[in-house]
């Protein structure tokens, strides 16, 4: 099967992946005199797991920047749903359907899991000031229904029991997952993950990566994710994009990827004789 | 024991996100109500009204607005004696400009300018954040402080350059002007709070509360996750020059009937107001209130007992209630940084398994 063409296919496990959701074009990425991208296109297609690695430094996060709209490209345009993304702020990028992760946890400390999650369907929510003041009318019946849709994600990341616990108590495993909640509430077409699973034991780990594929495989949404350990990545992803230098070294299916020279370079090195 | 959730089962989402989810905590509220406006008013006297009861009330309604601007959305302010300025002035300039109109009518558009100009005076914080905000909305402060001395239009070329509130009525009743009776005075004022409170608990259990709260935990995970960071600050401070306009024009119009801006309405105005807010609590209605009640009480009590109850010169303990004040504030933001509402939160957690320890 060729997956680098753009028709619908099937996978070996039955989801569908239609066609290209986001495709970065020619993205550089210049801080002053450092340039973090250079020259990078790849495409990520609808209901697929795309991974982005690399060593550190490779620039993965920048990337995954420049895709939530934190950063704005240098060069290169980002397409999202068939059509070149104007410059806009990143709040404006999150309303048109991307939602993110953080690599470090940024939650909210101060605000419980419940308010967490409710705050990530910020983008759905347009009752007036007015009426949230004398918490009337739209505003009123507007907390119920978002509350239901959260209290399903709840449900789905088996999470009932902190709903009420300020999210700075709670341990580390469970606040990355209460982050996932936050940015899945969006109901985003496309999730991204910086290093879902950094700083995880095994057990977590293994939660995590069920989570992620029961978001591809129930909701279908599509997603994107940064990872280091490459067991995780390799039996996650449908494709792969590698990274070093701020350059593209290799794009393609786990098993093109694992034996592609370059990339077995830039992670093992290569002696010089 | 008899402070307990266990057995309160909430069969909706609306009557979870309630603002009283505890029963016992409900039942409570509405006594407190009760005494507040079928007891007090009774037995209200002039010296309770003057001392205690009508200040505490104005500043619990200043508190919570720098609470929403400070302590929900993580704004510092020190321009709050500024805008209570704002809302005092316009509430005169109302008042005198259009005399037929209702007082109370008066006050809530007073509350409404000072918004506007709270949310102008709120631009630089898209820039700048922290003690450099804290130090532009000091600028605020200053410059309204000396707008209001300097252009006579404000005070209405009066040759003091005082103002003072002329008397108004509502159904033949004095709530403004030398004749108004204390326990008016106290009702007006206990009105306001009462329903500004609810507003504020309604804006932060809702939309905009969370967004207020995700702009002071992490303002940039907020921005990327949808919150846009322009209108949620702006948002925080109007809605906390509302609520600081409203106290200001209350303090001018109902408390002290004739103002002079510098004295009434200066610097030490706003650090009152944000000692009330960290000692009370940060992030919390209840703490506003806790706050404004410490401040209010404590000086009439310390009064009470050294020249009542000692017999001390009125000088030294005034002196001395100063510094008794200092050395609590800093006590207080040493043994409980989170202030009085986590004192409040904590006994509550312990009433849950009392008299059990575990």
């Amino acid at each position: 099967m060729n997956v680098m063409s753009n028709d619908p296919y099937t996978t070996a496990d039955g989801r569908r992946i239609g066609g290209v959701l986001m495709e970065m074009k020619n993205i550089t990425l210049r801080f002053g005199g450092v340039v973090a991208i250079k020259d990078i296109s790849f495409d990520i297609r609808e209901g697929e797991i795309r991974a982005i690695i690399g060593p550190n430094g490779a620039g993965k996060s920048s990337m995954l920047n420049v895709m939530s709209g934190f950063y704005t490209p240098t060069e290169g345009e980002v397409w999202f749903e068939g059509c070149p993304r104007p410059q806009m702020r990143p709040y404006q990028v999150a309303r048109q359907g991307i939602a993110r992760t953080f690599q470090n946890i940024a939650l909210f400390q101060g605000m419980s899991t419940l308010d967490n999650i409710m705050t990530g369907r910020i983008t759905r929510m347009n009752s007036n000031l007015l009426n949230q003041a004398l918490w009337w009318g739209k505003a009123e019946a507007e907390e119920t229904v978002h509350r239901e849709a959260v209290e399903k994600i709840i449900d789905f990341l088996e999470i009932q029991h902190i709903r009420k616990t300020p999210v700075g108590r709670l341990p580390y495993g469970l606040q990355k997952r209460v982050e996932l909640g936050r940015a899945l509430a969006a109901e985003p077409r496309i999730l991204l993950l910086d290093e879902p699973m950094a700083g995880m034991n095994v057990e977590e780990k293994e939660d995590m990566c069920r989570f992620i594929l029961d978001v591809n495989d129930e909701f279908g949404t599509t997603i994107a994710l940064i990872e280091h350990d490459m067991g995780v990545v390799m039996d996650l992803s449908d494709r792969v994009v590698v990274m070093d230098y701020g350059k593209k070294i290799g794009d393609g299916t786990p098993d093109e990827v694992r034996s592609n020279p370059e990339v077995i370079d830039a992670y093992l090195g290569v002696s010089h004789d | 024991m008899f402070y307990r959730e266990a057995g309160d089962f909430k069969t909706s989402y609306l009557s979870d996100s309630q603002t009283f989810p505890i029963r016992f905590d409900r039942f409570r509220y509405y006594a407190v109500l009760a005494v507040a406006f079928g007891v007090i008013p009774f037995l209200i006297n002039d010296y309770w009204a003057s001392a205690v009861f009508v200040p505490f009330l104005i500043y619990a309604i200043a508190a919570i607005g720098l609470n929403i601007l400070t302590g929900y959305c993580g704004q510092v302010s020190l321009g709050t004696g500024g805008f209570m300025a704002v809302g005092a002035y316009s509430v005169y300039k109302l008042m005198t400009a259009f005399p037929d109109v209702n007082i109370l009518i008066h006050v809530v558009l007073a509350g409404m300018i000072t918004a506007a100009v709270g949310a102008l005076f709120g631009l630089p914080s898209l820039r700048i954040k922290g003690f450099y905000l804290a130090v532009a909305t000091l600028a605020a402060q200053f410059f309204l402080v000396w707008l209001f001395n300097k252009v006579p239009w404000f005070y209405n070329y009066s040759a003091s350059g005082q103002i003072s509130a002329p008397e108004r009525t509502l159904f033949g009743v004095a709530l403004t002007g030398p004749n108004t009776d204390a326990s008016v005075k106290y009702l007006v004022c206990l009105g306001f709070v009462v329903v500004l409170a609810w507003v504020a608990r309604n804006l932060t259990r809702g939309t905009v509360g969370r967004s207020w709260m995700a702009i002071r935990d992490m303002d940039i995970a907020a921005e990327i996750i949808g919150v846009n960071p322009l209108r949620a600050k702006l948002t925080a401070f109007a809605v906390s020059s509302f609520f600081v306009g409203i106290a200001g024009a209350l303090f001018f119009a109902v408390y002290l009937g004739a103002v002079e801006v510098g004295e009434a309405f200066g610097i030490q105005k706003s650090f009152l107001i944000l000692f009330m807010v960290i000692i009370g609590g940060l992030g919390s209605i209840f703490g506003s209130f806790a706050g404004a009640a410490f401040l209010v009480l404590l000086p009439v009590l310390l009064k009470n007992v050294l020249v009542g109850g000692l017999g001390w010169p009125t000088d030294l303990a005034a002196h001395l209630e100063l510094m008794v004040v200092g050395a609590l504030i800093i006590f207080f933001l040493i043994a409980e940084p989170h202030g009085l509402a986590q004192l409040w939160r904590i006994a509550k957690e312990k009433l849950r398994l009392w008299p059990f320890p575990h």
